[in-house]
């Protein structure tokens, strides 16, 4: 076992798909000789040559329309994009194209492409370097999508996603990229679609994603010492959605707490909200209850951004309130 | 227009035998009878939705396909039935698709702006303006990767030089040396704006060449001869690793843009002027005058007649497609399951 930070465990992953497939590639701005601008990358380019780790100019749909005909052809490429934000400038090719060709073609062509991109706060850059759009590609059929929180699930979620013959939007988050953990040694393959289960507890479920997820765990961690047990759900992957899990929590705990980083409305948790009302309103004990980023623009100023996104003492405060 | 190379009329094809002439010929016919029906069905309510006919425009998707190889690419427009068809698609598969049956092309999934035939190397026809200029730009890549020699070619229209894809597209491809081909019809409406209204260059796409190191190519879009020589040549280009060629091809659409426009902006004149240089009556004219009999002529004629007349009773008689459809193909394992 090694000890990886997040940030290796991106280039490590994909150093371990690239070394198995030569059919896949990555480009994207700043990605080969300047290793990232969150150093996610470093050595690839060293290790794979130019040819198979190449920097693009400034332009977001050539990057994901070149990655998206090669794909289409035979390669299986994987393109950063360097901020989230940034999804904006060439939402097009990801949502009306990379998304929906297949569907349109009656199923003629599979579009194996990995969209890896820098998401979420944290990092003090405001408004347009700094939002939680996971569920900008989440609304969008024909996309999965991945948020993974810790190390080893970047290196196994992906290899998952290079692997998988659909495309695959994935999102890293800035605030993670210092996180360190031991990685299993050798080859490490994740399963898209799968939620994991991190605390066990019989109170109450609580459901979040990507930097979220720490911070579920500690506000866990202050619930015990309350006599509060939440169960802690990474959820992990947005589509495909690991309902059984989620759901089968909320049937045992009675309670669903969603700890979303993106602003409040149509966020992903809402979807899960509505599921669990649907699905399991006769477990139900209590409201389900979704903590989120209010509905602004991400603030730049530390403590704007704090007050902003949840934090561990909002999370405990929200619980034991709802918890009465 | 200065420093804008002219490449136009018979002498730049030499080297076209009398059997590709009229293989030429063929398709610009087949297209022209195909669209005339496509039209005749939409007044029939038989199309539903919009669609986009290249009447007038034939030329430019008979003269390119000619020039290129059974495994290069093509990536088309929302305009695309010409160029799905050149390709070799099959043209009752076509015609389903517009009536939105269950024998469409894509079993009445796309409809007439998403014809795809990969088997025939039509890798899309994309509705978005400028969207598929770095997709073409990704296969040719792809191509490069894999050593194949295969090319890509990209059709678009005059409005898609001021979208930033197109721009996006172009610099990327000739940094990267890409075999792509990129096509522009220039039918002089971006939609019902004259082009020239609009794009701060007289050819919206040759005198945007330089900006990308490549040579301005302007080529009469009506004569496919000339359309094919000049794709012939940038084809063998973009082959040999000689990176991508841009394409401004002059032409001029009978109709209007799209179902719902009868394209009655235009001036009289312009639009007599242009009925004139028709691109199936000048070449039919031109091939009769070079010695190719009536009897050959017409019977292509006939020809093209009935196979689109074939087409559009096997299209008709195609049932609609089951709705069990709507939730097929969203991914490769067929289903549209995103949870469990």
């Amino acid at each position: 076992m090694a000890q990886l930070s997040y940030r290796e465990a991106v280039a490590a992953g994909i150093a371990q798909e690239m070394e198995r497939d030569p059919t896949v590639y990555l480009i994207g701005e700043d990605v080969g000789a300047a290793g990232g601008v969150f150093k996610a990358t470093v050595g690839l380019l060293e290790r794979f040559g130019p040819d198979r780790v190449r920097d693009t100019p400034i332009s977001e749909q050539a990057i994901i329309g070149a990655a998206m005909g090669a794909a289409m052809t035979g390669l299986r490429p994987i393109a950063e994009i360097m901020f989230s934000d940034f999804l904006a400038t060439c939402w097009d090719l990801v949502a009306n194209q990379v998304a929906k060709t297949r569907y349109m073609t009656g199923g003629q062509v599979s579009i194996p492409l990995v969209i890896r991109t820098a998401n979420g706060g944290g990092v003090r850059f405001g408004a347009q370097h700094s939002q939680s759009l996971e569920n900008w590609a989440m609304a969008v059929p024909g996309l999965k999508v991945v948020a993974p929180s810790t190390p080893a699930d970047v290196v196994g979620l992906l290899a998952a996603a290079v692997r998988d013959p659909d495309p695959v939007v994935f999102y890293e988050h800035k605030s993670l990229y210092a996180a360190k953990e031991e990685v299993p040694d050798g080859e490490h393959v994740d399963a898209l679609g799968t939620a994991r289960v991190l605390r066990q507890g019989d109170d109450l479920t609580i459901a979040a994603l990507a930097a979220m997820v720490p911070r579920a765990l500690d506000a866990a961690d202050r619930l015990a010492a309350h006599g509060v047990f939440a169960e802690v759900i990474d959820v992990r992957s947005l589509i495909p959605l690991d309902t059984r899990t989620i759901l089968g929590s909320v049937r045992k705990t009675g309670r669903l707490f969603t700890v979303e980083e993106n602003p409040r409305v149509l966020g992903w948790g809402a979807e899960v909200a509505s599921l669990a009302a649907e699905e399991c309103f006769d477990s139900l004990d209590g409201p389900i209850v979704r903590i989120t980023t209010p509905h602004v623009p991400l603030p730049a100023a530390d403590a704007l951004e704090d007050a902003a996104v949840p934090s561990v003492e909002r999370i405990v405060e929200t619980v034991v309130a709802g918890m009465g | 227009m200065t420093d804008t190379t002219i490449h136009a009329g018979a002498a730049a094809a030499e080297g076209l035998d009398r059997d590709s002439r009229l293989a030429l010929y063929r398709l610009v016919a087949e297209i022209r009878t195909f669209e005339k029906r496509a039209y005749d069905l939409f007044l029939q309510s038989l199309v539903k939705g919009t669609s986009h006919l290249s009447l007038g425009q034939e030329a430019i998707a008979a003269g390119v396909a000619l020039a290129m190889r059974p495994d290069d690419y093509t990536f088309c427009t929302y305009r695309g039935h010409a160029h799905t068809l050149a390709r070799g698609a099959p043209m009752a598969a076509v015609m389903a698709e517009l009536l939105g049956r269950e024998g469409g092309l894509l079993a009445g999934k796309g409809g007439s702006m998403h014809l795809t035939s990969v088997e025939h190397g039509v890798m899309g026809s994309y509705a978005i303006v400028g969207a598929h200029l770095p997709i073409a730009a990704g296969a040719a890549w792809s191509a490069q990767v894999r050593g194949t020699g295969q090319v890509a070619v990209c059709f678009f229209g005059d409005g898609t030089t001021n979208i930033g894809a197109f721009h996006e597209a172009l610099n990327l491809a000739a940094v990267w040396k890409l075999p792509v081909v990129f096509v522009c019809e220039n039918n002089l409406y971006m939609e019902y704006t004259p082009i020239g209204a609009v794009t701060a260059v007289p050819n919206p796409a040759a005198d945007r060449a330089s900006a990308y190191g490549l040579e301005p190519i302007v080529v009469d879009g009506n004569d496919p001869e000339a359309v094919w020589a000049v794709a012939r040549a940038a084809i063998a280009r973009a082959r040999e690793g000689g990176g991508p060629s841009l394409i401004e091809a002059k032409t001029y659409r009978h109709g209007g843009h799209s179902r719902a426009d009868p394209g009655k902006y235009r001036p009289d004149e312009e639009v007599r002027e242009w009925m004139t240089r028709d691109p199936l009556t000048t070449y039919r004219a031109r091939l009769a005058a070079e010695g190719v009999e009536e009897s050959t002529l017409s019977g292509i004629d006939a020809d093209a007649l009935a196979k689109v007349d074939l087409a559009t009773a096997q299209a008709k008689d195609s049932p609609p497609p089951p709705v069990a459809l709507v939730e097929r193909d969203v991914w490769s394992d067929g289903s549209a399951t995103w949870r469990n």
